[in-house]
Order: structure tokens, then C-alpha cells, then sequence
């Protein structure tokens, strides 16, 4: 009795964490309708920060509390709904979980670049560490109690804000009509930005008080928030009491099961299965469950969708890129070092993977969080199935992974968005816990992947096998053009357009979306089953599938080039880090940074930057401009007048801050023109004339540094150069005759013409 | 028996009646109009024939069979098919692609030629290789039409086909629905521009409220006191 | 110069790609009840979107007391004194009736002042105060929403569709109050598609059709035939 009574106890206490967590995912959520993946890093930031202060800079519990949760974290909400999740309204569902994705890999980029986990760390200490207090016969730790009593006052100040002030009573009218709010006289923009404050500071708290229960690490506070997954779907994504008592039961699952499992009369294993994954994998079980009792998505006409403006390539192109794909390759193979050809193949798998994503996500509009756990299934049965590598094998792997692949989504199928979204992030969670940890599966950490065996071919090397990667790459791309072309490629992205204008044409859209899934999986099963090597469950982890998703999102999901490009570019930054070693740590950042632009031009990145620079196409005087430019920041460097990392802040100054701007400011009017040089000059100078290596004394600061440059100067020099008054934006024949001509108008068409109206 | 009937349909949400106990009759070769004022029930009705919106309670069947708890795509096997008040084209495919998925899901024969006269026939062959996203709206309405019929319906639903259409495309779709009507197609219209429903429809059933308040010849609509009521309401 | 409260100039909107209104001019003079006629798809509820600052305008300009108000937010002009009933229910369903009233506080007064006067207009909203306001009846929803314009003071009333869905017997009823919100001088914006229910309140009538002006006048001026035709085709 006294023993269920502790176990209680500690399973409210987690509980207590998850609800807090939970709360805040819900609450931005209702407010501004976007998952914030990112909640769990979210967290994760404030422990360490909170750290940082309380026990590197010896600030005093209460003190560096408060900044942490109530300056720093409010602050960072603020800033993350004004910078990144504002431009997210209308856009698609794929674009918004994409984003937060994107801030989840920048926050563990920044974690990691900012407390490398080599740096001696103390253990995060408890509140009031040692100290505990008898209760009902048995003794409780004061930190379990605190976080079960700041669980407690959370959910009563919710409670009042939401119902007693008028910010939470706003919060709660934007959920049921924006405009009306608005026509109230109330400001959407400014209760998102609160709500997002909030958000933080509920992250904040559960993370600090997480980090005293475990260690301070990374990985268990991001993954925090998939626990918390569970609660918010139990409540709906709404209802927050509904949230609470979902948190308190995981949280007591998850202790009895601790206190039960201990029993000699427990099983240890099943039909041959070891069950210790089981204790970690409740919470996704739970998930799973609350997702599959959901109500069907109701097919709806009238949602704002967006129109994807991809081209579908002729057969002469694709044929004749995926051809000069494999001769490129095989032509720099024999060029490279061993390290960089084992990038590059890595590259190639993870472009495979992303390839994955193509017909599922692109085409048919489903989101998928989990294309490695597909890769990782691939491999396991290229190992396991008799024949030893052959071409029958990797045959028969893919058909069982696809089956798996449709066989998982049937279940999620009826759901939509972010819970479909949901539903596959669970799964990966489950494989890995319960398939890919088990040692049956891994034999002591990691499995050989037999090289593919093709008659007559060697290609037992790791040059053989990059040469092997891009042709399966270049063959599957093939394969994915031609599914575009058919009749089911048709029908995916009739699914996507308009799921039910195609349900009332006739089309089974579970059948649809059964396909695309089975056909995504097998595409990622051959990633993992052409790895050839030893590889290692780590490798297929949930986590490290989320910057592929990103990274295809960003390239450009709907293509295959997008796909290439994304994988590349994933493989490509481990390559810079390896040559570059002290620009390791802007790679850790890179992909979440390209994520985060998403919000600004949801179509990507890509794109975006196209845009940028395709009025410079034909302007060749500002193209070798531009290019003299570059050689000239080289050409310093080369002779040692500036530093390696001036070479690296100038440059990037120059592409990204100086290089886009110049048109405006050659056509710009005089006086602007010269405003707008003297800005970009002066931005330019501070990043080539400081000596960084020694002004600054870390990486992370020297970056920082580099975004602020650009960010100001680069901003600066934009708004001088292109905030010109301009001439009417109508079109020219309503002008001053259906359309009034406005007094600023009128102006500029005088001043235009030279003549007075 | 009538092509479509639907019998005592009634939908509710929460305490809202959106429709309450509605009975209505579609035959074959002819033109029947739905009219109303806005929030009568027109679109709610629509959607519990083509399978969206589950009724509260009542019957809908079409050739004397029971549809009422089919799913969306098999009604549309049954020969049902309709478009949509708000557009909803396959925006990233061509206009070509778009007519041939639906003529593809119905397992015609002969696709290219079956969508090559369709699109000729609501006369947007010219428009075949350009992506539906970027048309105008007059020329995506009828696009959604030849889509619909791609499917080789005996039923019609035609939800504000006229809205954003000019004055040409407008006339153009009256000789339209005339054309098919005599193939022997049923055609149930739910539009604002009164004068091309008083045109083509063979009878119009008003709805308010979510009832229906009158039913008869346009000649008969037109001079309905009652109608004019729920149109313009009491005098205060 | 007496200026006008409200006014429209060449207003032109549209969705996408879809133009809704093609050009539209309309004034409303101080203390002034205009009715916006029209039938269904006339772009009456787009013009309304457009005066409350919800919906932007391609092209034109939208005057709030002699000065441009063209793209100013929707808040912005609800706080200066600009009212709007949207169509359908102006209320949030999932709040209750007090909480309702506290929304409306943003107009600057408080909400002790909001509840007295409604509750004392409609005492039917006081033995509901802590009810959702979405479990009401459409009449009572309907009032609540316009307890919003009765207690707030407006300069400018903007209502739409205040009938859609209702019995004629409470439409009436409601189209009281507005007369005697009229009668305290704040200047009306109705849109209404039961013309002679709104007729009786009006001093001016606008019959809007395809997005353009069709007729303008006084309101006892508009003939039934005349409407007749707009509604149900010649």
C-alpha cells in the first residue's frame, strides 16, 4: 500500500510535467493553429539557459529563475510569433510543421554550438537537492513536490487568465472568430504574440524542472514534448482540464508500469521480444490510441489551398538529367577522398530518403514525419532475408516495407494534417523503441547491411557504392517523373488539390492515399537497404528524420531536383563541417535557419532565393561585379590581409546582404542610391575590417555576429534602396479613369512625365 | 419513380435546423431549380446528396435506390456528380488533366476522345494545356462542369454555376444545360441569377428557412406571393 | 459643408481572382439609415467587409468622416467608433454572454456600463449571463450581437444580414432596435435582403446588383416591381 502510495506520488509528479508542457503546446496552438514541434527544444533552451546562470555565473536560484521564465522566455515566444509565425497564416499545413521542425533543428544547432556536450557540465541540480519531506508514511522529495505544485498553480492562473482578464477571454474569441475579434476592436496580432509568450514560459518551467529530474541533456528535453503529444491529443488540441487529466494519467501509467515490471511474475519478453522498450514507448502508445479513437476528418469544400507551381519535366529531360546525374559522378568519384566520397554517398541515401517524400508529401499533400524509420525497416530486412544481398532480396525488402507502409497508414488514414502527421511521428517512435533497440535486432548496437550483389559488377568499395547510390537515385527519380505522368500520379495530386471535389468524382481516396504510402515506403526502404555497410539503430532515429522532412520542404518537396537538392545539402553541410572545421557549428544551424525563411515565402527557400537574384540574370555588368567582388574578399584572404573568418563574414555579407540589393541601388533615385551604398559599404567594411578571431572569442558569437550584420545592413540597405515612391500598382488603364488618382499619385505620374495633370 | 427523391431530410446542428423535413423529386431530362434566400439550406442540402454531410434524419435515393449512407465516391458510381460553389479544380493540373482524372475514375473507354469533346462541348478546348489555377473564373466554373460530366452522370448538381460568369458564358451555359437535359440528364441548380434560372428550369423549388415554401413552373415562382415574401420579408 | 460619415469611392474588391465589387460609389450622411438592397451574390456582404476595414480594396478609397481610411485595420477602426454586426452571428458562440460583453470593452468602455445597459434592454441576456452564448436561440444570439452597438455609442453602425435565418415575427422585433438606435442619432449601414422589413426604418435605399449600383434613392422612392425584378428576374 505504502509502495503504490510512492509510486503515485512520483507518477503525478511526472505527470504534473507532462501537463504543463502539454498546456502550452494547446495554447498556441488554439490561438494561432500551429504545432509547435519545437516546443520540446523550446524547453530544452531554457534549462539550459537557466543553467548557464545559476550555476556557470552563480546567480541565485529565485534570480536566475525569474530571468530565465520571466524575461528570457516571454521573450523568445514574442519573437518567434513576430518573426516566424506570423507570415504562416493561410499557408498549408506541410509549410507550418515545417517551420516548427525548422526551429527545432536551429535551437538543437544552437544548444549544441552553444554548450558543446564535450564542456564539463555539473549535474543539474534539484530544488533544494537531498531535502525531503514525510508524507503519509514515506518521504518525498522537495523537487517532486514543487513540480507538482507548480502544475497545480499553472492550471489555476490558466484557468483565471483564461477566463477572468481580458487577454484570455480575447485568446479564446480568436479560436472562435478572428474577424470578429478584430471587429470588436481587439488585436489577433498582439493576443498571438502573448499566447506564444505563454507558450514559452510554460516550455521554460517544464524544461528546468525536467532537467532536475534527469540530466541535463539534449536529447530526453527535446523528445520531452512527443510525450506531451499524448496529453494535448487526449484533450483535443482544446480542451485544457481535458489535457491535465490525460497528463495525470500518463504520468501514472507510467509509474505503475515501473512498480509492476519489477515483479518476478512480470514478463521480461514476448514470443521472444525483449519488453524493456515498452516503459519508455507508453506515452507514444497512448498517442496512438487518442489519434485512432479521433473522429474522422470530415471531407469539407472551400479550404484555401495552395497552388504549387511545378513543372512536370518532359521524358527528354528527366532521362537526360538523371543520365548526366550518374556521368557527373562517376567522373568527381575518382577525384575525391575516401571521407568526402563516404559524405557524398551519404548524401545520396539521404537524397533517396527525401526522394520518399516526393510522391507522399508532394504530390498527394499526406505528411509524413517518419521516411528514416522506413530506411532503417529497409535495412533490417536487406540484413535478415536469406540471399545475401542479390537482387531478389532488395526486391523483397522493399515489397515488405511498402506493405508495412500502407499497413501503418491505414489506421491514421481517416485522419488529416497534423494528426496523420502525428500518427507517423508516433510510429517512428515505436520502431525505434521497440524494433530497432531490441538487441534481436541490432546484434550489440549495429547490423551489416549486405552490399547489393549485381552479376559481373564489383562495387565493394566506397566509390563503387557512391557510384551505386546516385544510380539508384537517378533510376528512382526516373521512377517517381513517370508516376507524376500516370494515371495514379494524376489521381495523387487531384488528392492534394481537392480531396472533395475527387471523393465526389469517385475516387476512394483511402485507396489514394494507401498507395502513396506504400509507394513512399518503398522508396525509403531502398535507402536503407543499399547502405551496404555497417549501420547502427542511431542512424534511423525519429529525430534525425526531422531535418529531411525539413530539407525536403525547403528544397522544394513537390520535385524531384527539390529532393536531390535537400539530401545534398543535408549531406553537403557534414561535408563543409569535415573541411572546415571551425565552421562545424554554423552547419548545426544551417538547416534550421533555411527552415525558418519558410515563413516568409512558403514556397521555399529555393525558390526565395531564386527570386532574389533572377533580376540579376541579365545584368551581366552587375554579374561580374558581383563575381570581382567575390575574387576580390578571396583575394584578401589568399594574401593573409584579412583573417579566414573575415574571408567568411565578408563573404557571406557580400552574396546575401550586398549581392541582391544592387540593382535597386543602380536604378535606385540619386539621393537613395547614395543612402543605400553608404549602408551596405559601412556593413560591409565592419565585416571584412574586424579581426575576428580576435575581437571574438567564440564561434557562436562570431555568428551571431554575421546575422545581426546582415539582418541590419543588408535589411537596412533594402528598405533605403527599394522604398522609392513608385508608380500606381493597378494595372495602367484604370488609372485616373475607373480609379481616382490618389493625391501621392498624382505626384508621382507628374513627376514621372514632366507635366502637370 | 423520379431520378432522384428525397424524402423528409432533415438536418440539424446542435440547435440549429438547418434543413427541416425536406421532399423533393429530380426527373430525368429536365432542369429543377433550387432557389432561396441566403442561409435557407441550399448548400447543406446539396452536400447531404452528394454524400458530405450526413442527414439528421430522411432518405435520399436516386433510380429507386438508397444512397442515404453511401460514401461520396461511390454515389458518384451511381451517376451522381456536381460542382462546387467555391471552385475546386485540381489548381495544379492542366484543364485537360483535370476532365481526364474524372473520366479516368469512371473506367471509361476511350478517354482522350471522351475528354477532347467534353471540352469542346463547354468550349474550353482552347484553354486544354493551361494549368487550371490560373483561370478565370468563368472559364474555371465550366471547366468544372465538363469534369463533372467526365464522369458520365444521370444526375447534375450544379451549385451557382452562373457566379463570375459574364453575360456570354452565361448564355452560353443556359444553351448548355438545354443540350444536356435532352441527352436525358437530370439537372438540380442551385443559382442567383434569376433570369437564367427562369429560363431553363422545367420547375423550381424554393426553399426558406429550411423548408420548402413553394414549388412549381418559373411562370408560377415568379408571381408566388409567398415567395416574394421570404424574399423581401414583412413589411416593418 | 455637412460631410458625409461613411463613403465609398469607386470601390473595387475581389477574392483571388474573383472581382466581386465592380466599382461601387455610396454615401452615408450623418445620422443617416442607409439600406444596401440586393439579391443573393450582389456583393452587398463584400461592400460591408470592405467599410469595416476586414477586406481590403483593389482599388478606391474608403473615407471615415472626410479623411481616408483605405487600409486601416479592422481593430483600428472599431476602436475609433465604427461598429459592425457581421453576417450570420455576431457574437462568439464559445463564450458566454458576459464574456461576449467583455470583448466589447475594447470600444473604451467599461463593462460594468456594457452589462447595465443591456441587461437592462434585454433582460432575457441577464438570466443567461453565464450561459455559452452559442447554446442561445438565434434571436437571442442576434440580440446580443447588437447589444454591442446599443451600449457601445458608436459614430457608425455597420450591420449585416441581421434576419438571415430568422422568424419574420423576431425580425421585427430586432429591426426596433435599430430604429432606436437611429433614433439616438448614430448613423446606419444596413444590408438586408428582406427589403420591406428594413424599407420601413430606411431614409435612403442603395440597390446593389453584380457588384454595381443599380438604383439609389430615397427609400420610400424604391418601388416593389423595381425590387421584384432584382429578385426574381422580369
Amino acid at each position: 500500500m505504502q509502495e503504490l502510495l510512492t509510486f503515485t506520488i512520483i507518477g503525478l509528479s511526472t505527470g504534473a510535467i507532462y501537463a504543463v508542457v502539454a498546456s502550452g503546446l494547446v495554447v498556441t496552438y488554439t490561438t494561432s493553429g500551429i504545432f509547435n514541434l519545437a516546443h520540446g527544444a523550446t524547453g530544452m533552451l531554457a534549462a539550459f539557459t537557466y543553467w548557464q546562470l545559476r550555476f556557470d555565473w552563480d546567480l541565485s536560484a529565485p534570480l536566475a529563475l525569474f530571468i530565465t521564465l520571466f524575461i528570457l522566455c516571454p521573450l523568445f515566444g514574442l519573437l518567434t510569433e513576430r518573426i516566424v509565425m506570423r507570415g504562416l497564416q493561410g499557408t498549408t499545413e506541410v509549410v507550418r510543421l515545417s517551420v516548427t521542425v525548422a526551429l527545432f533543428a536551429f535551437m538543437i544547432g544552437l544548444a549544441n554550438t552553444v554548450w558543446p556536450s564535450n564542456g564539463s557540465r555539473e549535474a543539474f541540480l534539484k530544488f533544494f537537492e537531498g531535502n525531503t519531506i514525510h508524507i503519509g508514511g514515506i518521504n518525498v522529495s522537495w523537487h517532486k513536490l514543487i513540480t507538482f505544485g507548480c502544475a497545480v498553480v499553472v492550471a489555476i492562473v490558466l484557468r483565471l487568465l483564461l477566463f477572468r482578464t481580458r487577454m484570455g477571454v480575447a485568446m479564446r474569441a480568436v479560436v472562435d472568430d478572428r474577424s470578429l475579434t478584430e471587429l470588436n476592436g481587439g488585436r489577433p496580432n498582439r493576443v498571438a504574440m502573448f499566447a506564444w509568450a505563454l507558450s514559452a514560459m510554460l516550455a521554460g518551467l517544464a524544461g528546468i524542472l525536467l532537467a532536475g529530474e534527469q540530466q541535463l541533456n539534449i536529447e530526453p528535453l527535446v523528445l520531452l514534448v512527443i510525450n506531451a503529444y499524448a496529453a494535448a491529443i487526449i484533450g483535443g488540441l482544446k480542451s485544457l482540464p481535458r489535457t491535465f487529466a490525460g497528463a495525470a494519467v500518463l504520468g501514472l501509467l507510467d509509474a505503475y508500469y515501473l512498480q509492476f515490471s519489477d515483479n518476478s511474475w512480470f514478463p521480461q519478453s514476448f514470443m521472444g521480444f525483449g519488453l524493456s522498450g515498452i516503459r519508455a514507448s507508453i506515452p507514444t502508445i497512448v498517442l496512438f490510441v487518442a489519434l485512432l479513437v479521433r473522429p474522422q476528418s470530415r471531407l469539407r469544400a472551400g479550404t484555401v489551398r495552395f497552388r504549387e507551381e511545378n513543372k512536370v519535366p518532359s521524358w527528354n529531360t528527366a532521362v537526360l538529367g538523371a543520365v548526366s546525374l550518374i556521368v557527373v559522378v562517376v567522373g568527381i568519384s575518382g577525384m575525391l577522398t575516401r571521407s568526402n566520397t563516404l559524405f557524398l554517398l551519404n548524401g545520396f541515401t539521404l537524397a533517396i530518403v527525401a526522394l520518399s517524400l516526393v510522391p507522399l508529401t508532394g504530390y498527394a499533400g499526406q505528411m509524413s514525419l517518419a521516411p528514416l524509420t522506413f530506411a532503417g525497416l529497409g535495412a533490417v530486412a536487406m540484413s535478415k532475408l536469406p540471399g545475401d544481398g542479390n537482387l531478389l532480396t532488395l526486391l523483397a525488402a522493399i515489397t515488405i516495407v511498402a506493405i508495412v507502409g500502407a499497413a501503418v497508414a491505414l489506421p491514421a488514414i481517416r485522419l488529416s494534417g497534423i494528426y496523420l502527421a502525428l500518427s507517423t511521428a508516433a510510429f517512428a517512435v515505436l520502431v525505434t523503441k521497440l524494433i530497432f533497440n531490441q538487441r534481436q535486432t541490432f546484434m550489440s548496437g549495429n547490423i551489416s547491411v549486405p552490399i547489393l550483389d549485381i552479376p559481373f559488377i564489383d562495387i565493394n568499395s566506397p566509390r563503387g557504392r557512391l557510384i551505386l547510390s546516385a544510380t539508384a537515385f537517378s533510376l528512382l527519380g526516373l521512377g517517381v517523373i513517370a508516376l507524376r505522368r500516370s494515371r495514379l500520379g494524376r489521381r495523387l495530386i487531384a488528392l492534394k488539390d481537392s480531396p472533395v471535389a475527387a471523393a465526389t468524382l469517385g475516387m476512394n481516396l483511402t485507396q489514394t492515399k494507401l498507395a502513396a504510402f506504400a509507394i513512399s515506403a518503398g522508396i525509403a526502404a531502398c535507402a536503407g537497404a543499399l547502405a551496404g555497410d555497417k549501420v547502427s539503430p542511431q542512424q534511423y532515429d525519429f529525430t534525425q528524420s526531422l531535418p529531411i522532412v525539413l530539407l525536403a520542404v525547403v528544397g522544394g518537396v513537390g520535385t524531384v531536383g527539390g529532393a536531390l537538392f535537400g539530401g545534398l545539402l543535408l549531406g553537403g553541410n557534414a561535408v563543409l563541417a569535415n573541411a572546415v572545421p571551425s565552421l562545424k557549428n554554423i552547419t548545426k544551424i544551417m538547416p534550421g535557419l533555411t527552415g525558418i525563411t519558410l515563413g516568409r515565402n512558403p514556397s521555399g527557400a529555393t525558390s526565395q532565393i531564386s527570386e532574389k537574384f533572377r533580376p540579376l540574370l541579365n545584368r551581366w555588368g552587375i554579374i561580374s561585379f558581383s563575381a570581382l567582388g567575390g575574387v576580390g574578399i578571396w583575394a584578401l584572404d589568399a594574401s593573409r590581409i584579412i583573417s579566414h573568418w573575415a574571408f567568411f563574414i565578408g563573404g557571406v555579407f557580400w552574396f546575401l546582404a550586398v549581392m541582391p540589393n544592387l540593382i535597386a541601388i543602380i536604378d535606385g533615385t540619386s539621393q537613395r542610391r547614395w543612402w543605400a551604398s553608404a549602408i551596405a559599404l559601412t556593413g560591409l567594411a565592419i565585416s571584412l575590417g574586424v579581426d575576428w578571431d580576435q575581437a571574438v572569442d567564440s564561434t557562436g558569437k562570431r555568428l551571431l555576429s554575421l546575422i545581426l550584420l546582415v539582418a541590419i545592413f543588408g535589411v537596412g540597405t533594402q528598405r533605403v534602396a527599394e522604398n522609392a515612391p513608385r508608380i500606381h500598382h493597378s494595372s495602367p488603364d484604370l488609372l485616373g479613369l475607373d480609379v481616382a488618382l490618389t493625391p501621392d499619385e498624382l505626384d508621382n505620374v507628374e513627376r514621372e512625365l514632366g507635366v502637370t495633370i | 419513380m423520379a431520378l432522384l427523391e428525397i424524402r423528409e431530410v432533415m438536418v440539424r446542428f446542435g440547435g440549429v435546423m438547418a434543413v427541416g423535413g425536406v421532399d423533393l423529386d429530380v426527373q430525368a431530362g429536365e432542369t429543377t431549380g433550387l432557389i432561396g434566400p441566403n442561409g435557407a439550406g441550399k448548400t447543406t442540402l446539396f452536400n447531404v446528396i452528394s454524400g458530405m454531410q450526413d442527414p439528421t434524419a430522411g432518405m435520399v435515393s436516386v433510380n429507386g435506390v438508397d444512397i442515404s449512407h453511401e460514401s461520396p465516391h461511390r454515389r458518384a458510381k451511381r451517376g451522381l456528380a456536381r460542382t462546387f460553389q467555391r471552385l475546386e479544380l485540381f489548381a495544379s493540373l492542366t484543364v485537360r488533366d483535370n476532365v481526364r482524372v474524372a473520366a479516368e475514375l469512371a473506367s471509361l473507354t476511350n478517354i482522350d476522345a471522351t475528354v477532347n469533346r467534353l471540352l469542346e462541348k463547354v468550349g474550353v478546348s482552347h484553354l486544354a494545356d493551361k494549368t487550371a489555377g490560373e483561370l478565370p473564373t468563368g472559364s474555371a466554373r465550366l471547366v468544372e462542369i465538363a469534369r463533372a460530366l467526365a464522369t458520365g452522370p444521370q444526375l447534375l448538381l450544379l451549385d451557382e454555376p452562373a457566379s463570375g460568369l459574364d453575360e456570354s458564358e452565361s448564355d452560353r451555359l443556359g444553351t448548355l444545360l438545354r443540350e444536356l437535359t435532352e441527352d436525358g440528364l437530370g439537372v438540380l441548380l442551385v443559382e442567383h441569377d434569376m433570369s437564367l434560372v427562369m429560363r431553363v428550369c422545367d420547375s423550381i423549388y424554393v426553399l426558406d428557412l429550411g423548408m420548402i415554401i413553394a414549388h412549381g413552373t418559373p411562370e408560377h415562382i415568379q408571381h408566388d406571393p409567398q415567395v416574394l415574401q421570404a424574399y423581401l420579408g414583412a413589411p416593418s | 459643408m455637412n460631410t458625409p460619415i461613411l463613403e465609398l469611392r469607386n470601390i473595387r474588391a475581389s477574392y483571388g481572382s474573383i472581382e466581386v465589387l465592380h466599382g461601387v460609389n455610396l454615401t452615408v450622411g450623418r445620422g443617416e439609415v442607409v439600406a444596401l438592397l440586393g439579391p443573393n451574390g450582389a456583393g452587398k456582404s463584400t461592400l460591408i467587409k470592405v467599410a469595416s476595414g476586414i477586406l481590403r480594396p483593389s482599388a478606391g478609397q474608403l473615407m471615415i468622416a472626410g479623411r481616408d481610411a483605405t487600409g486601416a485595420s479592422a481593430n483600428a477602426l472599431a476602436r475609433a467608433g465604427l461598429c459592425t454586426i457581421p453576417e450570420g452571428r455576431g457574437i462568439f458562440p464559445n463564450l458566454t454572454v458576459r464574456e461576449n460583453l467583455l470583448m466589447a470593452t475594447y470600444s473604451g468602455h467599461k463593462l460594468s456600463d456594457i452589462e447595465h445597459s443591456t441587461y437592462a434592454r434585454f433582460p432575457r441576456l441577464a438570466e443567461r449571463r453565464s450561459q455559452l452564448a452559442g447554446t442561445m436561440s438565434g434571436g437571442e444570439q442576434q440580440m446580443l450581437s447588437l447589444a454591442r452597438a446599443l451600449a457601445t455609442d458608436p459614430v457608425i453602425l455597420l450591420l449585416d444580414e441581421l434576419s438571415m435565418g430568422l422568424a419574420p415575427l423576431i425580425v421585427s422585433e430586432l429591426y426596433q432596435q435599430v430604429a432606436a438606435i437611429a433614433a439616438e442619432g448614430v448613423s446606419v449601414l444596413v444590408v438586408e435582403q428582406f427589403a420591406r422589413t428594413v424599407l420601413g426604418v430606411a431614409d435612403q435605399a442603395v440597390l446593389l446588383a453584380h457588384g454595381k449600383v443599380q438604383a439609389f434613392g430615397k427609400a420610400s422612392e424604391i418601388g416593389e416591381d423595381v425590387l421584384a425584378s432584382a429578385y426574381l428576374g422580369s
